[in-house]
């Protein structure tokens, strides 16, 4: 059973299991609320205590360690129904560096909520990537809501990435807030693509508080049918040298609806915090250009959605 | 009798008219040059051949192959052969220059999308996964447009400036991309008002304020950029010794 669990799990997500399972690669495999597989490697901690409806884990990366491959940490809901809820206490301690890819499947989803929260303090000097990749049901019967506060220290860099690798929407309500002290940098970015009902919900607010802070927020976004999207990104900056941008694009087609609410607040005068959103249908050109190439309408939009959304 | 014909063919924009009566003939298999001052109107008439949005209100008709290519949408020009080179190619941000010629191409097989690419003068190891955006300069955009039409190995080619954004080392390059155009059978209409580049045409047309004012061998249309001087009706200061007359 646990067995045929973990090959629907990386069926879904697409990934050989020699690639995850391998001796140097760090993995958590957990389906709803219980763990099916964990492997850990010297300066990674991972401590798991299964919820009734998922699991509370405690995630460090000693001072100094360097984990060179990246971290695969499955969370599934296989069955149609169900919720799973995830607690993460993720500490980067100094110096230390790791990038951890997420792999988010709900392939079967009709009715399921997949809830996220988040606490990560990313120590002076170190860095922490952490791309979380989903795949949802052809049904759109999935609500995910994922929340994290990120520190991040002096000199050190933080880097996100939220994907909707396949299936619909559904629900995605993001919620990130992140503090980056002297020297530090913060990336956050969002690309979600939009279909029948669905409704993409994102919230990224950055502080860039000490000085030399660096931070930039972007979101792409593609929503066609009649799927809305609302993109809030806050930028704040308020110490010397501070450095922000943020950038929203979104591609609106047929009956959707998207709207994006960039706000940059600058509260010291050698700080700068530039942004550009842009909202609306496929541009002319590009696809006019792609149609003079013989593609149709259709084909030509989705081809030009696909590379923003790369 | 030419592969496209263009019969009475006007267009007026904002109740301007900006192209007047055309009657052209492109021979197929040859490279057109269809040249002019600013304004002249020779933009639009490639934009109104490709049926681009805001150009398709047109009196007169389009003939490709003898067929009226009026009510047709750009896409179905395109799969009958036709395509444009603009002049200020677009951008594309995330798509990658081997998607973007591999769109177009004919044959979709690795080693024609590269070819393609080393055709124009890039490098395919150094630009197939580079994305079709701003980080590129307009030149390289310019040349990978050349790159995906080769790819497609069309029946008409219109070509908007070929030249701009061209750097003197690479236009030896787009020149014999061109000239690749015509081996493979496509008939190419260069659009320009360079004399470098009306002088890679076989055969040239003339145009001023929608009209055209003269054709024929190219040399007899470059001697009215030596002069600076067009004869027609706004400009009266032929210099031709009557050789401008027959329009």
């Amino acid at each position: 059973m646990r067995e045929e669990q973990i090959k629907e799990i990386l069926g879904s997500i697409r990934i050989h299991s020699s690639t995850m399972m391998s001796a140097d690669v760090a993995h958590l495999m957990i389906d709803q609320n219980k763990v099916l597989s964990s492997h850990t490697l010297p300066g990674l901690e991972v401590d798991v205590k299964e919820l009734d409806d998922g699991i509370d884990a405690k995630i460090t990366v000693r001072e100094g360690s360097l984990i060179e491959k990246p971290v695969h940490m499955c969370f599934g809901v296989l069955p149609r129904k169900g919720v799973q809820r995830i607690v993460l206490d993720v500490r980067i301690e100094e110096n230390a560096k790791v990038s951890i890819l997420a792999h988010c499947t709900f392939p079967n989803a009709m009715d399921v909520q997949h809830l996220m929260n988040a606490r990560i303090s990313v120590g002076a000097g170190a860095e922490y990537a952490y791309f979380e990749r989903h795949v949802h049901g052809e049904q759109g019967g999935v609500k995910v809501y994922p929340k994290a506060v990120v520190e991040v220290g002096p000199k050190a860099r933080f880097r996100t990435e939220f994907e909707l690798l396949r299936g619909r929407v559904g629900l995605i309500d993001i919620d990130y807030e992140t503090t980056c002290r002297a020297y530090g940098v913060m990336e956050m970015m969002a690309r979600i693509n939009g279909t029948g009902t669905d409704l993409i919900k994102i919230k990224e607010v950055g502080h860039l508080i000490e000085e030399g802070a660096r931070g930039a927020l972007t979101s792409k976004i593609a929503v066609r049918d009649e799927a809305r999207a609302e993109v809030y990104n806050k930028l704040t900056a308020s110490a010397p040298y501070a450095r922000g941008h943020v950038d929203c694009k979104e591609i609106v087609q047929d009956s959707a609806v998207a709207k994006a609410i960039p706000i940059v607040e600058v509260n010291h005068p050698k700080a700068h915090v530039t942004h550009e959103a842009a909202i609306g249908s496929v541009d002319t050109k590009q696809l006019e250009t792609l149609m003079a190439r013989g593609l149709s309408e259709d084909e030509a939009s989705e081809l030009i959605i696909e590379g923003m959304l790369s | 009798m030419g592969v496209m014909e263009l019969k009475g063919l006007s267009l007026a924009l904002n109740g301007k008219k900006i192209l007047d009566h055309l009657e052209i003939d492109f021979w197929e298999g040859h490279i057109h040059a269809l040249v002019g001052p600013n304004g002249a109107g020779k933009s639009t008439l490639a934009a109104t051949i490709m049926g681009l949005a805001g150009y398709r209100n047109v009196e007169g008709d389009i003939l490709f192959e003898g067929q009226s290519l009026l009510g047709l949408d750009v896409d179905q020009r395109a799969r009958k052969g036709m395509t444009l080179g603009w002049q200020e190619p677009a951008r594309y941000e995330g798509l990658k220059v081997r998607q973007f010629i591999r769109a177009a191409a004919r044959d979709k097989s690795a080693p024609r999308i590269a070819e393609a690419l080393s055709r124009v003068g890039l490098e395919p190891a150094e630009y197939l996964d580079r994305a079709v955006d701003k980080t590129l300069s307009g030149g390289e955009r310019k040349k990978i447009e050349l790159a995906s039409i080769l790819a497609m190995q069309p029946r008409v080619v219109l070509l908007d400036e070929p030249d701009s954004g061209i750097d003197v080392e690479s236009l030896e390059r787009i020149f014999d991309a061109v000239k690749a155009l015509r081996e493979m059978g496509s008939t190419v209409i260069l659009i320009t008002h360079s004399l470098t580049v009306l002088k890679q045409a076989d055969h040239a047309f003339l145009m001023c304020h929608g009209k055209i004012i003269d054709k024929g061998a190219v040399e007899r249309i470059v001697r009215y950029f030596e002069n600076k001087c067009l004869l027609c009706d706004h400009k009266n200061v032929p210099v031709l010794d009557g050789e401008g007359e027959s329009a």
